[in-house]
């Protein structure tokens, strides 16, 4: 069949120790039986791999970060819009997601698909409102609570045990054993995220997660299981397998119906070792290792776009368990004219 | 007792269970073992068959076998409710 031609901004093109979703995203697009994908690179700084990965990234646009504000990100947009007629456009950072939500609207009034969680789905889930969202669903949720200064980190005992999770807003999370390493694990994300810092309780457990596709009307696109096999000092799996377990598939559908998810996520739960699943995290975007779910037959992003068009997408009800993904990182040689092009022009 | 059935056993006693991503590696001897479990074969029958090709006294299959059957259950291989 003829493939329909369509244009899709992606950002995300980061690769370093927090791999952004980007790459993987376009890589399922490629791999798209209905669509004949134009990407447009969205990059924040300079050195994001896929800036200068051309058989991957068609074009690629420098944006600014959204602490400058909505408006110049907005504006930027507007004039990438005007030259490239962007159909579809995926948004893969936390710290950016807020800006595109709130704005949606306007995207869309544009002629911008787009396919993402609504702001009260985004803000409920959040991590310094995990415990309302567990008590709401009806969801094991591990005890948490944000603080905003160092001087409240006495007062963590008795309400804590140690040890304890000492996470960021956006990312990063560490586990400390007593109240010296709270405090410089404290500095540490504060110095990159800001407060509120979130302190969780510590399951012990094997981590797991879910990466997911809600319709926004309580349905499931997609959902794959999987474990991470080889875990990074970040916590970023650097090497999974898909599972066949009902359960979670269960605790996910239940979670996507009742909050009538909108778009793509990811669960991060950890299973005890008497088989309870506990909730740590809500990743409201599709999450770096998405490439997993393509190869285990559920091409996520595809179905995105679809829902993002405004197509009909029958949902996926199997995959492949036992599929493993391996991350690998290679140098890319890269000559200073692209860098200074792009440096220079704020595009390549 | 029963083999769970979601258990993916390979000819070269190469075991992955998709609920967990666990895989493990057995011997000739445990992967036949195994092998007769997911067949369905009970622990007399097992034996039987063991001790008949096998040169190995009865104490010694016991013991081998009762921790070869823990180790299955540590791991959750078992159908626990099943046990007789």
């Amino acid at each position: 069949m003829k493939k329909t031609k369509i244009t899709v901004a992606v950002s995300g093109l980061n690769n370093t120790d927090n791999p952004g979703p980007g790459i993987p995203v376009i890589r399922a697009l490629r791999e798209s039986e209905v669509f004949d994908v134009r990407i447009i690179g969205l990059a924040y700084e300079n050195l994001e791999p896929g800036i200068y990965m051309h058989n991957v990234v068609d074009k690629v646009y420098q944006v600014p970060y959204p602490s400058i504000g909505s408006d110049k990100l907005l504006q930027r947009l507007s004039y990438i819009h005007s030259i490239e007629k962007i159909d579809v456009l995926i948004p893969n950072f936390d710290a950016e997601l807020y800006s595109f939500i709130s704005f949606e609207n306007k995207l869309n009034e544009m002629g911008i698909g787009t396919w993402l969680p609504t702001m009260e789905q985004f803000e409920e889930r959040h991590k310094t409102k995990l415990p309302e969202f567990g008590k709401k669903y009806g969801v094991h949720v591990p005890h948490s609570r944000p603080i905003n200064s160092i001087s409240e980190i006495d007062s963590l005992t008795p309400e804590f045990s140690y040890p304890l999770l000492v996470k960021g807003k956006f990312y990063d999370a560490y586990v400390a054993f007593n109240p010296e390493q709270v405090a410089l694990y404290f500095n540490k994300i504060a110095t990159k995220w800001g407060v509120p810092i979130i302190i969780q309780q510590f399951i012990r457990g094997t981590e797991v997660n879910v990466i997911a596709l809600g319709d926004g009307k309580g349905n499931t696109i997609g959902a794959v299981p999987m474990r991470k096999q080889y875990i990074t000092d970040k916590g970023k799996a650097w090497g999974g397998i898909t599972l066949d377990d009902q359960d979670m598939l269960d605790l996910c559908h239940k979670i996507l119906k009742k909050t009538k998810w909108r778009g793509g996520m990811e669960l991060e739960l950890i299973k005890t070792f008497d088989n309870k699943y506990y909730l740590i995290e809500i990743n409201p975007r599709i999450p770096a290792w998405v490439y997993l779910a393509v190869g285990a037959g559920q091409n996520l992003p595809e179905a995105m776009v679809k829902l993002a068009l405004g197509r009909k997408v029958k949902p996926f009800t199997t995959y492949e368990s036992g599929k493993m993904f391996i991350r690998y990182s290679w140098d890319m040689i890269v000559d200073l004219k692209e860098f200074e092009q792009l440096s220079t022009n704020g595009e390549l | 007792m029963k083999l769970k059935k979601k258990i993916a056993v390979s000819e070269t006693g190469f075991i992955f269970d998709p609920t967990t991503g666990d895989s493990f590696s057995l011997n000739p001897t445990a992967a036949e073992i195994l092998n007769l479990l997911k067949d369905g074969k009970n622990e007399k029958e097992i034996k039987k068959i063991i001790m008949t090709s096998y040169d190995v006294d009865e104490s010694t299959f016991e013991r081998s076998f009762l921790d070869f059957m823990a180790m299955l259950r540590l791991y959750n291989m078992i159908e626990e409710h099943e046990e007789n």
